[in-house]
Parts: C-alpha cells; structure tokens; sequence
C-alpha cells in the first residue's frame, strides 16, 4: 500500500515536471490568460452594469469569477489539452501495451500524471493571472484562512473530475481510431458546460438548470462558489465528490470492456 | 552560415510566392480530403465551435437587451464583420503560429533551403479547408445582421461591408505574419501569438463601449484592430466613432491594412535575418 502510494506520487512528481520544464511556453499561456481575462473582465462588467445582481452574483463576484475561469482553464483543461491527449495517441500507435503490462493501475497511473500537470499549471500558470485581475479590478475575495482552505480541495476536487471526464474521451479511443472528433467534442463541452463563455448561475433558466447538474459543473462554478461563500460546503464537495466517484467508476467499466475485446493496433 | 541571396525583381518574387503558396495548398487539400469523412466531420465540427462563439453573445442577450449600449443586431454586424475577416485569415495564414514547432524541431531549416519563398511555405504550410467553418458562420451572422438591423442604407455603405471584411482579412493577416516573426525569436511562444489572433477577434465581438479607454486607444494606434470592424461598424450604423476619430476614418481600412501589412512584411524580413537554427 505504501509502496504504491509512492508509484503513483513519483508518477505525479513526474508529470508536475514535465510541464514545468516549458518555461517560455508557460510565460506565453499567463501573458494570454491575462489578455484574455481583461477581454472578459470587460464584457462581464458591461452585462452586470445592464442586470445588476445576475445570477445571484454582484460586480466584484462576476469578476472574480472570470478571472478564476483564466486562472483554472489550463489546470483543469477546459478545452482538453491533458493526459488524454497523449493516452489517445498511445492507444492509437498501440503503445497502449505497453501500459497494461505495467504492474500498476491503468487509471490510477494516468490520473497521478495529469493531476501533477494540473498543480503545475495551477502554480505556473493560474497565479499569475488571477493576481494580475486582483490588483487591477474590485474581486470578492474572502478574508478568511478557512474559506481559501475549502477552496483549494474544492479545486482539488475538480481536478479530479476533469480528469475523470478526459478519460473516458480518451478510452472511447479504443472504438473510434480518430481523435480529432472526439478532442473537438471534448472541447466544445468543456467550454459551454464548464461555464467558461457565462457562470452558469447566470444562463437563462431553462439550460441553466440541466447545465448545473452536469459534471462540468464541478470544474470551474463550484469551485468559484465556494471560494465566494456561494454555496454550502457540504453540498458542493458531495456534488463534487459524486461525480468524480461515478465516473471514474465508469472509467474502470469502460477500460475493462476495451482490454477484453480490442485488438491492440500494431505500430 | 552565409547565404548568397540572389533579388529578384519583386513582382516575379511575388507571383512565384502565390504560385507556391497554391500548389502547397493544394497538396494539403488532396491530402486532407482524402479521408471524406473525418474531413466532413471536422468542418461541421469547426463550424459547432465557432457557433459556440455567437452562443456565448447570444446567452448575454437572452438576459439584457443592450450591451455597453448596442442592441443584438449591432453586436451581429460586429461579430459578422469580424468572425468573417478573421476566418478568411485564418484559412490562409492560420497555419502560421505552428511556426514555433518547426522551429524547436529543426524542420524550419529544410524550409529555408527550398528555392521557395519562406513565407508562401510558412503560410500554406498544413493549409487546413475545415476552417471553410469559421467563414461560414461569420457570413451567416453578418448576413442575418445586415437583414435585421436598422440602418438607413446608402451606396458608400453597402460598399464599406465588403471592403471592411477584406481589409480585415489583410489587417489580421499581418498579425499573423508579425506573430510569426515573433516567434522565430521567442520560439515556444504560439500562444503570445494566439493572445493577438484569437484575443483580438474576440475583443472585437463586443462593442468598443465595453472597453476602458486605454484598451482602446490601444487597439486603435498601436495595433490598428479597430479598424477591422470598430470604425466601419460605427459608420453604417451611424454611431460616435471610438476615440472621437475624425469621419473619414471609417474608409480608412484599405490604407491602414496595407501600411500595416508592410510592416508586417518588414518585420518578418527581420525575423528571417536574425533566425538562428536550433541545430537539434
């Protein structure tokens, strides 16, 4: 048990690194979160100027909401951009075998990698941005040690998700052999659903509704609800946690049906 | 390395640039439409993403019925303007900020050894037909703007919508082209690049009374975006122009895209110049 807790920390520790050696490229990604976030930042006000209080938020709670958009986009790869990425191309070129013969847990393996990338990019490239939005609009941020506390495991939560929801793009490989629909499909949902374009609070109520309940929903508004003492903490991590649980539960479903029956492509 | 360069009489350098430019194209057209189906489905995909774009504008208006002071038709003829602009650019300098890559992996240097123009390979370089989709949706939205909104139409009107979008097209086109350029020095830098494509033409979906002044000014002299669809748009639909510029500035887009274009041109010229091979 704790040999494998150790497996599976070196793996994160690894994928941490990895994106942490791209220096000029992470510098580039904070310089266009933060374009970006004022280009939003500005439309957000004009719309809360017009509907004071939409969705329940004020200015400043609009605003920081956007910024937390910037500043969790790459962390939780919104528009894809992960481990799935690259367990695609695997399954693809067959490299797949490789994986299964290791003697540690397809799943777990690749879940350790992309949360280490997902706490690089939130270090590397969520920081900066959301400072910059701090010191140049009016946030709502909260004074309390505590509430910024329960804002980091509901951010860790949400890396979970995401992942969850990556992987099981990524395992449809195994039926597909084509990943630009499945990135473009992973894309346009994480996108719309995770509340990037409008909170999801704010959508009109018929979508709205649906959109809330949905995983996505996990990544980015609960998170910045919690941070903005928007909701109760209970039922955010158990909106949070359910999700993560069930589909990575799928996951597992899922990666056993594709062992049993696929043929793995040879190179 | 020294290079003997050997000039040409510009025209000749040109028209064997868009004959290059073509036949690279056209490769990737046959090469990309092979697959008839993965090709349809990344054009309709494309074309969902885009949409998701107008979605977004859409979502807004469903809760307010001006922004910054523009009704939904308005911000249409903005985001027409542009979304069609941008995808013309798109579709035939997109490819420019993989530029980068071919930098880091050393293929940039067998571009260079061609008795091609480098710009004309850079350019056509994975020349991609799914971007048809951003074009589409761009012309639907504009088209749809120009049939709903309420403007008093004369002949100097009707003539500033094509040539808006055409002078948008060259103006984003020289973002891409100096993007480029920028990146034979920074090199892991695609996304600076996609700060002033992307970030530009979505600035632009928003009316220029969204934005702080400073902003503003800055998309206006510095990098002249406004003129795109910001001062055109305000023409048509006969609004105080941005900055309180003067009224001649809204048929000022030809000028100022081919004044910046030569810019771009200058610059990449330079980018080319100081290029220093990786050597990997």
């Amino acid at each position: 048990m704790v040999g494998s807790g150790r497996l599976y920390g070196t793996v994160a520790v690894g994928g941490f690194r990895r994106y942490a050696t791209y220096r000029a490229a992470t510098a580039a990604g904070v310089f266009t979160n933060t374009v970006f976030g004022v280009i939003l930042v500005y439309t957000y006000l004009a719309l809360w100027d017009e509907r004071p209080r939409l969705g329940g938020y004020d200015q400043a709670q609009a605003v920081t909401y956007a910024w937390l958009g910037q500043a969790l986009y790459a962390t939780l790869a919104i528009q894809g951009g992960g481990a799935e990425k690259e367990l695609m191309s695997r399954i693809r070129t067959g490299e797949i075998a490789v994986d299964l013969y290791r003697p540690a847990d397809l799943q777990l393996w690749w879940l350790a990698g992309d949360l280490g990338r997902s706490v690089f990019q939130l270090l590397g490239r969520g920081v900066i941005p959301f400072t910059f939005g701090a010191v140049f609009f009016t946030m709502a941020l909260p004074r309390s040690a505590a509430t910024w506390a329960a804002f980091v495991v509901a951010v860790a939560l949400a890396m979970v998700v995401s992942f969850a929801i990556r992987y099981l793009a990524a395992l449809a490989m195994f039926w597909l052999m084509d990943d630009r629909g499945i990135n473009q499909t992973v894309m346009i949902a994480g996108v719309f659903c995770s509340g990037m374009v409008l909170p999801l609070n704010a959508f009109p109520e018929e979508i709205g509704s649906v959109v809330r309940a949905l995983p996505w929903a996990a990544q980015l508004q609960v998170p910045a609800d919690v941070l903005m003492g928007e909701t109760s903490l209970w039922t955010a991590y158990a909106f949070q946690a359910g999700w993560a649980v069930a589909l990575l539960a799928l996951g597992r479903l899922l990666q056993a049906a594709a062992t049993r029956r696929v043929v793995v492509q040879g190179g | 390395m020294r290079r003997v360069v050997v000039r040409r009489a510009e025209p000749a350098r040109l028209g064997e640039g868009l004959r290059a430019y073509r036949l690279i194209a056209g490769m990737w057209i046959r090469s990309t439409t092979a697959y008839r189906t993965s090709f349809a489905l990344t054009v309709v995909g494309n074309l969902l993403i885009t949409v998701l774009d107008f979605v977004g504008i859409l979502l807004m208006f469903s809760q307010v019925d001006t922004l910054g002071g523009w009704t939904l038709p308005e911000v249409a003829l903005l985001y027409g303007l542009v979304a069609t602009a941008f995808g013309l650019a798109d579709l035939l300098l997109g490819s420019m900020d993989a530029l980068g890559a071919r930098i880091r992996d050393g293929s940039f240097d067998t571009l260079l050894v061609r008795p091609v123009p480098v710009l004309a390979q850079v350019g056509a370089d994975r020349f991609a037909l799914r971007r048809l989709g951003r074009i589409t949706q761009g012309t639907l939205v504009l088209c749809w703007a120009l049939l709903t909104v309420e403007v008093s139409w004369t002949a100097a009107k009707v003539l500033l919508v094509p040539v808006a979008v055409v002078s948008g097209a060259v103006i984003f086109g020289a973002v891409f082209v100096g993007g480029a350029a920028f990146q034979i020095v920074a090199q892991d830098a695609a996304e600076v690049q996609n700060a002033f494509t992307y970030g530009g033409s979505t600035l632009l979906q928003y009316p220029p009374t969204v934005f702080g002044t400073e902003l503003v000014r800055g998309v206006t002299y510095m990098l002249p975006l406004a003129f795109v669809n910001w001062v055109p748009a305000a023409y048509v639909l006969g609004r105080p122009y941005p900055l309180g510029l003067p009224e001649w500035a809204a048929f000022a887009p030809p000028l100022v895209a081919a004044g910046f274009a030569v810019a771009a041109g200058l610059v990449w010229r330079a980018g080319l110049r100081a290029y220093r091979s990786t050597g990997s």
